[in-house]
């Protein structure tokens, strides 16, 4: 995810049901309106025939406010908002694969695999596959590091996320 | 009861209370259309067959709006469907309960560029309030109860069902569901939060310059009498926007007629003046309010709309009320009464009066040949008040808008928010449908019906006898208006030649035809017009030097009127 100085970033939730289309009318709105996506994701959630969908993108809060009241027509969409990023658990994952041949090399990288939390979960002779969960400044933070080691194939999901505290966010 | 999906669909529409049909048929729809003939003795449904996809949807569109429930057109798969598109468009943009049936290829054949395949579903996604295809027979009586709530309900709007050709063919047990749940889709009450009522009441009650903006929400919602009365309590002026012409009747002492780009003078200078503006169902469209950051400066703006997705989308709003036109004004109306608050003459309605005054010789001016102005004045001294009036897109819809005064609310269809040439025909067709016992006139331009032109053997074949004004001066009016007016008399491309004959064209397809050059001669071929059986189209040659005045520029605000050009 590109940090820069761009506008505020916004994590929309969405709970939709699960049907056929739905993601493709909840993203062709959010182009309608000049949105650029920076992560989606979708996935299942604790009620059966509901997916989450949770998408960052950046943006005047003002438009942001209107694009959910847009999406919030979408019939399939059952409830939508914005997260609050203070009071928001968010985490994404990625994987890489790292060029790893001397050994020196590979010593380092699992220096930092350790200090970062992050974890291998394949090795070849000479490159490292790894896993590394965390907020996404944490994973740029360590990918940026990786670079130095020739990191030759990228992978990450997008952000999902949750509201801290007992309650359902959106109840 | 075992039936087919085809038979089910109809079944379904016969629930539903549909009485015609738009729309042509073709291969993924045979089986719906043998459904339709084995069923065409008593189910009551009257299927016209159209000469183009665009027509059918436009007359369920003006079916729709004259008769106030959902009109319902249907195409085949492929080319039928996606010549459906601009009628659904402008059915989206105008909030028309419209219902699309099409069909599809089956399912096995769907995604492999089967022969008539097109992604309906995907194409009309973003221009209608909902699309869905259907995936078993089974579904289908749930998928058209959905159609047409979701079309007919909270702000109206089409929408399509797409049903592949083997699923019409499929066997099901026919089981009318009433009731239908759609993810987090629900029907609104409309009414209106106390709160915001209040605060409404508190920027009313303190105001000195009252105006009130009304849209086609008072119309949808048939709130035209609560409209009229909160006018007379505020004695506040009121201007409407195009597809709020004629929520006030346009003869009233306090109706200033349309605001905005080819608004009128004084709608455009009292939005300028007013120091609170009360928008009811309508959006703030960009040709409707001008310079966008110039308008309502002085003014506090309470917003009414049904659609909350409206409430600050373009304008903000001091005091958002979502709700419906009818209930919201209904409740302001009872509490202004109830708190006496009736008032009288102030320097407000003087000015209102002498702005009004000030302008009446300049809508008045005549250039040589016939003037459009006084054209729709003569229309409407001889057709009656509840005569319908649908319009082309171009100049005439803006000459009509500017001059013809629309006294019944619903009576004036226009494509407002698409501005589709080609609309005021057929949508004049499907009025006529909706409303056999009441005279129905198409003011159109030559540009704009020559698109939608070949319907007229529908209207000859299916004997609907409606009134097209073709407003005839050979060229594309409007954008020849705006190079004359902006590029410096560079006209190009908008030369339309002296083709064709309409009168010999009428002829052609069976239907009446007459010219009219003089003013006799049109109001002689208007009455003539409220007797005619066959469809009759009124030929009347006018200068391309007639232009829409006034206008505001492009980009300026609206007390920047240009009257002459």
């Amino acid at each position: 995810m590109a940090e820069g100085t761009r506008a505020e970033l916004s994590i929309i939730y969405a709970l939709v049901e699960d049907r056929p289309g739905v993601l493709f009318k909840v993203t062709s709105l959010i182009r309608r309106r000049g949105f650029n996506i920076e992560t989606i994701t979708v996935g299942s959630t604790e009620k059966e025939h509901v997916s989450r969908i949770t998408i960052t993108t950046r943006g005047d809060a003002r438009i942001v406010e209107q694009l959910i009241k847009q999406l919030d027509k979408i019939p399939e969409v059952m409830k939508i908002g914005e997260l609050n990023l203070n009071d928001t658990v968010f985490r994404e994952l990625a994987i890489l694969k790292v060029s790893a041949q001397d050994s020196a090399k590979r010593q380092d990288i699992y220096n930092y695999i350790s200090i970062f939390r992050a974890k291998v979960v394949d090795v070849s002779k000479d490159s490292l596959i790894i896993e590394i969960v965390g907020n996404p400044k944490k994973i740029t933070a360590f990918l940026d590091l990786m670079k130095g080691y020739g990191i030759i194939e990228l992978a990450r999901t997008g952000i999902v996320a949750l509201p801290r505290g007992g309650k359902a966010g959106h109840d | 009861m075992r039936l087919s999906g085809a038979r089910a669909v109809v079944e379904s529409l016969k629930k539903e209370k549909v009485e015609v049909i738009f729309g042509i048929p073709g291969g993924s729809t045979i089986p719906l259309y043998d459904a339709l003939y084995e069923t065409s003795k008593d189910s009551g449904i009257r299927h016209i067959l159209a000469r183009h996809e665009q027509c059918a949807a436009h007359m369920a569109d003006g079916y729709a709006r004259a008769k106030g429930v959902p009109g319902v057109c249907t195409a085949t798969s492929g080319p039928g469907a996606t010549n459906l598109i601009t009628g659904l468009a402008v059915a989206y943009m105008d909030s028309s309960a419209v219902v699309a049936i099409t069909g599809q290829v089956p399912r096995q054949m769907i995604g492999k560029d089967a022969f008539q395949e097109a992604d309906i579903v995907g194409i009309a996604t973003p221009i209608t309030k909902y699309a869905i295809q259907v995936n078993s027979a089974s579904a289908i009586s749930e998928t058209i109860r959905t159609a047409f709530l979701l079309a007919s309900t909270n702000r109206h709007g089409p929408v399509v069902v797409d049903i592949p050709k083997d699923v019409m063919y499929e066997e099901v047990d026919m089981d009318y569901a009433e009731n239908v749940k759609i993810g987090g889709y629900s029907v609104r009450s409309g009414e209106p939060h106390p709160y915001s009522i209040k605060r409404a009441l508190g920027l009313m009650i303190g105001s000195e310059r009252p105006l009130i903006i009304s849209g086609g929400g008072v119309i949808a919602s048939k709130a035209s009498e609560e409209l009229i009365r909160l006018a007379e309590l505020m004695m506040a002026p009121v201007a409407t926007t195009l597809m709020g012409k004629g929520s006030i009747p346009e003869n009233h002492p306090l109706s200033l007629g349309m605001v905005g780009m080819h608004g009128k003078g004084e709608a455009n200078i009292a939005a300028e003046e007013a120091d609170l503006i009360i928008a009811v169902g309508m959006r703030f469209n960009d040709r409707t309010i001008g310079k966008m950051d110039r308008f309502g400066m002085n003014a506090k703006i309470i917003h009414i709309d049904i659609d909350p997705a409206e409430i600050g989308k373009n304008i903000r709003a001091d005091v958002p009320i979502v709700a419906d036109a009818k209930k919201a004004l209904s409740t302001i109306t009872a509490r202004l009464s109830e708190m006496g608050s009736k008032r009288g003459e102030s320097e407000w309605t003087k000015r209102i009066r002498s702005l009004k005054e000030s302008f009446v010789e300049n809508y008045k001016r005549e250039n040589k040949g016939m003037s459009p102005g006084r054209l729709m004045k003569i229309l409407r001294d001889v057709i009656p008040k509840s005569a319908i009036v649908t319009t082309g897109v171009g100049q005439n819809q803006m000459w009509a808008a500017l001059h013809f005064e629309v006294l019944e609310a619903g009576t004036f269809i226009t494509s407002g928010g698409l501005g589709a040439m080609g609309f005021g025909f057929p949508a004049s067709l499907g009025a006529k449908v909706a409303c056999p016992g009441r005279h129905v006139f198409n003011i159109d331009g030559d540009g704009s019906f020559i698109m939608t032109e070949q319907d007229l053997a529908t209207a000859v074949s299916e004997s609907i006898p409606t009134v097209t004004i073709v407003m005839d001066n050979r060229v594309l009016g409007m954008v020849r208006q705006w190079q004359c007016m902006f590029c410096e008399e560079r006209y190009s491309s908008i030369d339309l030649g002296k083709v064709p004959d309409f009168v010999k064209l009428a002829e052609a397809y069976g239907a009446e035809g007459v010219r009219a050059e003089t003013y006799s001669e049109f109001e002689k071929a208007v009455r003539k017009g409220l007797k005619t059986e066959l469809p009759l189209i009124i030929d009347v040659p006018i200068s391309m030097d007639e232009k829409v005045l006034p206008m505001v520029p492009p980009g300026k605000s609206l007390k920047e009127v240009v009257w002459f050009g």
